[in-house]
């Protein structure tokens, strides 16, 4: 099946500033992003009421990341043959085809019909209900918010809260749209209606898929954290569980988990922990009365092994998922995630998207931002997000001869008469004389400047330059005070 | 060449002529903080965990499944799933025998697919011991057994979990250290903060998202 064949889950204009425009006409949708991110921002500076203990833990969650990236390659060996002894299947993926071949080829060995999905952001990457549809198999989403947007065949807006673009009200009509319910407010009672129908597909299904927060090598542990329980649902009811993630997300040691998981919860919800912490180690062993019988871990790169060469964008890699960033995100807040038109939105989305699709493919990403600091400011394992950002769009508009190619879609928005004009510009700025005789040329011709300047005229008045420069009114000013 | 094998090559390669970084894992920074005597976990552990909607009780080995058998009248259950191999499982099953009106009991004693649909759909309640708990962020740790399965704490509405008040530990780190963890993690280990919930409409909380709806700690002062 070829990727062309899928029916896109949403019509949207096709370039991120089209997008921006639509989403910032949009109040509803504002007015949802700005309540919901003012909410979890004042969670986490609550959770983190103390600043002290909140630094050292970043720089230990920091060093904890760099070190596992440090000795990723043997870590991931490390995982591989704990979790092989201990019974679960290791599969590798370079790719998101490749990913959902060992998926479909697991779905086939098993004839199964339904699968049912924990919260996974990797799966958004494979695209997995949609390759699975393809196949007739129904693969259905159980975190309450991803089964919102999966309803409303939209994608996630938000790595940790999917469907915070909608409001209850929207939420209601949705239920009674799709679900032939009575339309009704109460958010206990559409949480309940969700518990029914998810229930029953939980019963049925012939396979349960989950993301993983952190796989740790020392012991071959999958850990995932959630509130809802339908994490501990797909990874303990169906008879086969197939976990999917990235190939950064191996820690070291068992004992790494204890402040990074502190971090992710007080950073993404402000919540000392989540309900469930589940950490799986094998399947079921000759004896036990449930759990499935089967596990497999999918390991998928997808251009993570790119981010991985370059030891700056490398810190790419440290991202636990907890959406700090996007919820202290100026830019984020105003345009939502599905601006970003990618899977991960957001700030950490700009710096991990264009290893994943290729600059060529996310060319606005790394520019969509103030770089006014806040993701870097607030990231629990200290991602220096601004300066990342700065190094992809200096990759960006690299001349195609410049340099071995680093970065897929490197040089994307490279324009020879934008490299001509910043050297003009350097010319001017670095040479005294030429920089004077500009000076005086474009105030005395000041007549002739141009009463259109591109966008900035459309809002702004044309800028005429003065008669005379501040350098010469400085020069003269002083002059006439010396006697 | 193998997907595996690229993959570790590209690794390795980008890692040529580096060092891998030193352990220098400050256990002070995950235990410093959130390390209480004795006598203030008890508190600390009820006052996080009723913050999240759970019920605790205080009460003795030898009066708990009395306790029970009240707190299911009040709730209006009648049944209540039980480890029958378990040393709380046959305490509670001697107790009972002779109290007027106990609830129903039932054990998990069989393999999950001869009576999924009785779990799913006709089992109101369950109660398991535990391993413990954590006070710094108020947590419950399971590990289910053979004889205690994982389902017992997931599917059904009503979770009633019994803790010793000598195994509340301060912190996840020491927790793991002292019990050694890294050497014995079994098939499935949890940490389990209060019931089932979510905020994904709109941010507003709710319980009894896919797990249980009521989560009831029975916490023994004298065990």
């Amino acid at each position: 099946m070829s990727t062309a064949t899928r029916i896109p889950a949403q019509e949207l204009p096709s370039t991120f500033r089209e997008r921006a425009h639509v989403a910032l006409g949009d109040s509803q949708l504002r007015s949802n992003f700005r309540t919901a991110m003012d909410s979890l921002m004042t969670k986490r500076a609550l959770a983190f009421a103390d600043a002290e203990e909140r630094e050292q833990l970043r720089t230990l969650g920091n060093t904890i990341r760099a070190r596992a990236l440090s000795k990723l390659p043997d870590l991931l060996e490390t995982l591989e043959r704990n979790l092989t002894r201990q019974g679960i299947q290791v599969h590798w993926a370079e790719t998101v085809e490749q990913a959902n071949e060992i998926v479909l080829g697991i779905v086939a060995t098993h004839e199964a019909r339904q699968v049912i999905k924990g919260k996974s952001m990797v799966s958004e990457e494979m695209e997995m209900n949609d390759v699975l549809a393809a196949q007739g198999i129904e693969c259905l989403e159980a975190d309450m918010g991803e089964f919102i947007v999966q309803l409303d065949h939209e994608k996630p807006s938000h790595i940790i809260m999917p469907a915070i673009h909608k409001n209850t009200g929207q939420v209601a009509s949705l239920f009674e749209r799709k679900l032939g319910v009575e339309y009704t407010q109460d958010v206990d009672a559409l949480i309940q209606i969700g518990r029914r129908v998810l229930r029953q597909k939980f019963f049925e299904a012939d396979i349960g898929v989950s993301g993983v927060n952190f796989a740790v090598a020392e012991t071959g542990t999958l850990l995932l954290v959630e509130n809802e329980g339908n994490g501990r649902m797909v990874t303990s009811v169906p008879p086969v569980h197939i976990a999917v993630t990235g190939i950064e997300k191996v820690v070291e040691n068992l004992r790494d988990v204890v402040p990074l998981l502190s971090l992710l919860t007080r950073s993404a919800l402000g919540i000392p922990i989540t309900t469930y912490v589940n950490m799986i180690s094998s399947p079921r062993k000759a004896g036990e009365l449930d759990g499935p019988e089967e596990v497999h871990l999918v390991l998928l790169d997808n251009g993570r092994s790119q981010a991985f060469a370059d030891g700056e964008l490398r810190q790419t890699l440290n991202c636990i998922r907890c959406g700090a960033c996007m919820n202290h995100c100026p830019v984020y807040t105003r345009v939502g995630g599905h601006t970003y038109g990618q899977v991960y939105p957001g700030p950490i989305g700009k710096i991990i998207t264009p290893h994943m699709v290729g600059l060529e493919n996310a060319p606005d990403h790394p520019s969509a931002s103030s770089l006014c600091g806040a993701c870097g400011e607030v990231c629990p394992v200290k991602i220096p997000i601004p300066a990342l950002l700065r190094r992809l769009r200096e990759e960006n508009v690299k001349a195609p001869t410049e340099g071995a190619p680093l970065l897929r879609g490197q040089g994307s928005k490279y324009s020879r008469k934008e490299r001509l004009a910043w050297n003009t510009w350097a010319r001017l700025n670095s040479s005294p004389r030429l920089y004077r005789a500009f000076l005086k040329m474009t105030t005395r011709l000041r007549a002739l400047a141009p009463a259109a300047a591109g966008p900035w005229t459309q809002h702004h008045s044309a800028p005429t330059p003065a008669p005379r420069s501040l350098h010469e009114l400085a020069a003269e000013h002083l002059n006439r005070k010396t006697p | 060449m193998s997907a595996r094998n690229s993959i570790l090559n590209t690794l390795r390669a980008s890692l040529q002529g580096t060092t891998p970084i030193v352990d220098n894992f400050d256990a002070a920074l995950v235990t410093a903080p959130w390390t209480y005597p004795p006598e203030e976990r008890i508190a600390r552990l009820r006052q996080l965990m009723e913050t999240v909607h759970t019920e605790t009780h205080l009460t003795t080995t030898g009066r708990w499944p009395l306790l029970l058998a009240q707190l299911m009248h009040t709730k209006a259950v009648d049944s209540l799933l039980i480890a029958p191999a378990t040393a709380h499982g046959r305490q509670l099953l001697c107790a009972w025998e002779n109290l007027p009106d106990a609830p129903h009991t039932h054990a998990y004693d069989r393999p999950i697919e001869q009576w999924k649909a009785e779990l799913f759909n006709d089992t109101p309640a369950s109660l398991t011991g535990t391993l413990g708990a954590i006070a710094a962020t108020g947590s419950l740790i399971l590990w289910p057994t053979a004889d205690e399965p994982r389902l017992m704490s997931l599917v059904p509405p009503v979770h009633f979990a019994l803790l010793k008040a000598s195994e509340i530990h301060s912190n996840l780190y020491e927790v793991m250290q002292r019990f050694n963890w890294a050497s014995q993690m079994p098939t499935n280990a949890l940490l389990v903060s209060g019931p089932s919930k979510t905020a994904d409409i709109e941010q507003v909380l709710a319980y009894g998202a896919h797990g249980p709806k009521d989560l009831v700690v029975l916490i023994l002062e004298d065990a």
